[in-house]
């Protein structure tokens, strides 16, 4: 470490480490994230319809994904940023893998399938890959990042981005380009390419419209107005906000929502499972989620302001940015105010693979703020 | 924007830059979630009632409790009609994802015939909204129930229901009294309390089963259930029980009933017998009749067909809808509007000469007898069924006052209380004429009616109630087949009767019966040779009512004409004279004369109620009317 260099006065590096410093964990930010994963278990006994088992399954991942974020937290910055490439370059050799060989799931293709060993989805390795990758390439350029740089960018989003939409995962490949974009528009991407930017992305719309599926089309559709297709498509609108308003201020009760104990309710367990914790829980338990989300993204923005290095900063802040809007697509579709698309709410929806990469993505964060203690200003 | 190739990077601007946009950030963060919570508060607060309404309206679903239908017995207590429990295939159109598959499957498994899948798709729609079960299929055996259970993952909307189906144990007996249950269809469908029938499938359609609807059905109950997304019941809400339906007791005496049936059997024809003391219908015999079991659980087309082209019209009811002539029966209610008018007195004789002629026309209304009968009175007038003596009747009397004394008899009106569907027949009058033919009245025409033929036309209910009232002398009983409604006695005199009829004297009612007791015991009477052994006095009137008409000078010739077209044998009577207990009509179509072919049949009638059973209740001192010319030669075929 070439400390003179960056200014480090010795003083500092002899300031007592605390324990949590020691082992590069940030104890709001924990403390935080393990309230938020137990309160969600709890939500997740209730709409799984009081199934142990896929609770305890559920929390396995998540003792598992904990320890992959501590591990993570662990590494140097500097490692992240050197691994950027290789990471970005596995996740778009997968995407063209399973573009070629993909296994057939859901109508789309989107699981890599290793037979006896595993089931992969390529696009989840993309969702930390990718800013990975366009942070590493910016904060070795100049910033605000100029013309080419920005060209370099557009490539490196494009690729994956266009393959995981041809999977079809509309869902996926948008939040996947926005913690890209997050990145750059961090690293002060000038306020008239925005302006332009958002002109020619509002131009497009048209053209997007027009190559997107049946199904995809439909749930727009269905989105705007859902009493269209009551059984059909407008089904799970209609009854998630059903749930969510027949719950009142003060909910239903755990266990006690009719609209998912009854099973009116789809997906309950796993994109729909906010439906779920506002029948029981009311406006109240709905709120104290909601706050409790903004601290952690507060928190992890603070801590990835305070970072010192650009690769770091602007990782850090993707990622805590893309967080975010996890939960505002999802609770928003849920809610009606978007339209259906297939995102999970983070860390309480049932499932393995997304509550890895978010952790993963805690774990980059707080090793991004654990490198300010050790290279402090 | 400059393109420098290897600018300098400056960290202290980067680290500006990047704070300014991170703030901007947590604003935006902040207004999104308050967006959020916005919104939650609109769907949880604002809009919360519309909701929690929509979620019970998911959940909880009303299902009827139907109520059990009332049973019917006949006045000995005998079940007429009762419940039996079947299983019923019920489609639920809104849970059906493919009705044609669904449909076709259920031929296959039941090996239905392949046109049936036409009547199931109708019966699917008989229920307006598409959540209400239909009835398909009634009366499941158990190896269809096996089936359909089995193969239940592939029928959703599918449902097997155990329900009672309505069984008539003597349905052909009873066919026209009691009538039948069905499907209700969709003009009942309007008319009905639809909450009152949900999860009723049967409604009366004709008979005691229609006019006593509302108190056989009952009053249907609910309760509110809890149901999970796919429609499986998890608890009970709240629960009203259904009140069944009353059950009903009839005035109907099955053995009698039985009798009449027996009596006209192989023939067409009807009975009705009454109790002139309350109007209690005794039997009401429409032969032939049909097995009302298989209009319960939706009669085949073919089958229906057949019964509706029948030439013997086994469904027309013609005990209360047939109309037809009275024939001589009338002359009874004739003498009677006679002598209410003050146009006769029992002592009025006339001189026939075997026709009548009005005055200024040289017309000859014919008697039956050629040669005449000559001198005749009041009561021989009966005995020997003259018909001069009531040509000149009528003309005294006139149409007017005709129609006026005959309708106080109940002729040309529904009468009963509540026999449904009953018809009015016809009582003529200038009046109606001039409304139905705009034509004005002709004094010949006032002479056919004189005798029972030209417009006039009775049912054999209103035959029997006239007679009923005639032997109550005048005083007026409503007909009805009703004795109890759930075990309470319906009022022995029920009101909205016509007024009594009154003589100038009392004793001139005898002076009537007397000349009808001749009919049957009377040494010319017609009916004579049904009187013989009579072991109780019996008033009678008989009665031919012709069905093709004869041209002015023919004679009738019964072998010559077909049978359908030979004269209907009618017969009206009441016993005993003094103490009356029963009043019958005989119609028997195209068997020639009443007086010997219908007048067995009273006989058989009163002889049956008064000597078998009501034994012990046979009035003291009617004694047997011997008939001292029972083997003389008869008058009987074509005797009018």
């Amino acid at each position: 470490m070439t400390k003179n260099v960056l200014g480090i006065s010795p003083g500092s590096l002899s300031r007592k480490r605390s324990y949590w410093e020691r082992i590069h964990l940030d104890p709001w930010l924990l403390l935080l994230l393990v309230v938020l994963i137990i309160s969600g278990l709890g939500v997740l006994y209730s709409a799984s319809g009081q199934n142990l088992d896929l609770v305890i399954r559920q929390g396995m991942r998540f003792i598992l994904a904990l320890v992959v974020m501590v591990v993570l937290a662990q590494l140097s910055p500097t490692t992240l940023q050197r691994w950027a490439l290789a990471a970005y370059a596995l996740g778009v050799s997968m995407l063209i893998a399973v573009e070629i060989m993909g296994d057939m799931g859901m109508g789309a293709q989107r699981w890599l399938v290793i037979p006896g060993v595993m089931r992969f989805q390529p696009s989840e390795l993309m969702k930390l890959a990718m800013p990975m990758m366009v942070a590493a390439w910016l904060s070795r350029r100049p910033l605000p990042p100029r013309l080419w740089d920005l060209v370099v960018c557009a490539v490196l989003i494009g690729v994956p981005v266009l393959l995981i939409a041809r999977q079809p995962d509309l869902g996926t490949s948008l939040l996947v380009a926005l913690s890209a974009v997050f990145v750059v528009l961090l690293a002060g991407l000038s306020w008239r390419i925005i302006g332009l930017l958002s002109a020619l992305a509002a131009a497009a719309l048209p053209l997007l419209w027009m190559n997107m599926h049946d199904y995809q089309k439909r749930r727009v559709l269905t989105f705007l107005d859902p009493e269209t297709d009551p059984l059909g498509a407008g089904w799970n609108i209609i009854q998630s906000t059903t749930a969510i308003g027949s719950g009142g201020v003060w909910g239903k009760g755990w266990l006690e929502g009719t609209q998912s104990q009854l099973e009116f309710l789809p997906e309950r367990h796993t994109d729909f499972i906010v439906a779920v914790l506002g029948e029981e829980f009311g406006l109240v338990g709905m709120l104290a989620f909601l706050i409790l989300y903004l601290l952690i993204v507060c928190r992890g923005l603070w801590l990835a302001s305070a970072a010192q290095e650009t690769f770091g900063r602007l990782l850090a802040g993707s990622i805590m940015l893309t967080f975010f809007i996890y939960v505002f697509v999802n609770v928003g579709m849920v809610s009606g105010l978007l339209p259906v698309v297939g995102v999970p709410l983070p860390l309480v929806s049932y499932g393995g693979t997304s509550s890895v990469t978010l952790l993963a993505g805690f774990g980059i964060l707080m090793s991004v703020h654990a490198q300010r203690r050790l290279l402090p200003r | 924007m400059r393109l420098h190739r290897n600018p300098v990077k400056d960290p202290q601007r980067e680290l500006y830059i990047y704070r300014v946009r991170m703030l901007l950030a947590v604003v935006l963060v902040v207004l999104l979630t308050g967006l959020l919570g916005a919104r939650l508060y609109y769907l949880q607060v604002v809009q919360h009632e519309v909701y929690s309404t929509r979620s019970d309206k998911n959940r909880v679903r009303v299902e009827p409790l139907p109520p059990s239908r009332g049973l019917i017995y006949d006045r000995n207590g005998e079940l007429l009609a009762e419940n039996l429990p079947t299983y019923n295939l019920m489609l639920v159109r809104e849970r059906v994802d493919n009705l044609d598959e669904t449909l076709g499957l259920l031929v296959d498994l039941l090996a239905l015939p392949e046109d049936e899948v036409e009547s199931l798709r109708a019966r699917s729609r008989q229920r307006q909204r598409s959540y209400q079960p239909a009835l398909l299929i009634n009366d499941l055996s158990e190896s269809q129930i096996a089936l359909l259970a089995v193969n239940r993952y592939r029928l959703p909307g599918v449902e097997v229901e155990a329900q009672f189906l309505r069984h008539y144990p003597d349905s052909e007996i009873m066919s026209h009294v009691l009538g039948y249950v069905g499907r209700i269809n969709t003009q009942e469908l309007e008319r009905i309390d639809s909450g009152n029938y949900a999860g009723t499938h049967y409604i009366g359609k004709t008979g005691v089963e229609l006019s006593y609807e509302d108190e056989l059905h009952g009053k249907a109950g609910i309760r509110k259930v809890e149901a999970n997304a796919r429609g499986r019941v998890l608890r009970e809400l709240e629960r009203e029980d259904s009140v069944s339906g009353k059950d009903l007791k009839l005035s109907i005496d099955k053995p009698l009933q039985q009798l009449a049936f027996d009596l006209l059997d192989g023939r067409r024809g009807a009975i009705v017998a009454i109790d002139p003391r309350n109007g209690q219908i005794l039997a009401l015999a429409s032969v032939p009749g049909f097995d009302t079991n298989q209009f319960v659980t939706g009669i085949n087309v073919k089958d229906y067909r057949a019964l509706q082209q029948d030439v013997d019209l086994p469904l027309f009811n013609r005990a209360i809808r047939g109309s037809y002539p009275a024939g001589s029966t009338i002359k009874p209610f004739m003498l009677i509007a006679g002598l209410a008018s003050g146009v006769i007195t029992p002592e009025t004789t006339i001189y026939d000469p075997g026709y009548y002629q009005l005055p200024n026309d040289d017309r000859r209304y014919r008697n039956w007898l050629r040669w005449g009968h000559g001198r005749v009175d009041m009561e021989r007038s009966l005995a020997v069924s003259n018909n001069t003596y009531y040509y000149s009747l009528a003309h005294d009397v006139g149409i007017d006052r005709i129609s006026e004394h005959l309708s106080k008899f109940g002729f040309g009106q529904r009468n009963a209380a509540d026999v449904a569907g009953e018809g009015s027949a016809l009582l003529p009058s200038r009046e109606w004429k001039r409304q139905r033919f705009n034509q004005s009245w002709y004094p010949g025409e006032t002479l056919s009616v004189g005798i029972g033929q030209g417009y006039l036309q009775v049912t054999p209910l209103q035959l029997a109630t006239a007679t009923a009232v005639l032997a109550n002398r005048g005083h007026w009983v409503k007909p009805r087949l009703a004795l109890e409604i759930g075990g309470d006695p319906l009022p022995e005199v029920l009101p909205e009767t016509l007024d009594d009829i009154t003589l100038p004297n009392d004793e001139w009612w005898d002076r009537v019966f007397s000349g009808m007791k001749k009919v049957l015991s009377g040494r010319e009477g017609t009916a004579r040779r049904s009187g013989v052994g009579l072991e109780y006095a019996m008033a009678g009137k008989s009665g031919t009512a012709q069905v093709f008409s004869l041209g002015q000078n023919e004679r009738y010739n019964a072998s010559q004409i077909r049978e359908r077209l030979r004269d209907h044998a009618l017969f009206m009577a009441f016993a005993p004279v003094d103490e009356p207990k029963i009043a019958v009509s005989v119609i028997v179509e195209n068997a020639g004369g009443g007086s010997s072919h219908a007048a067995g049949l009273a006989r058989a009638m009163s002889d049956f109620w008064l000597l078998e059973r009501n034994a012990g209740g046979q009035p003291a001192g009617s004694q047997a009317e011997k008939d001292p010319d029972a083997e003389a030669a008869a008058l009987s075929e074509g005797a009018l």
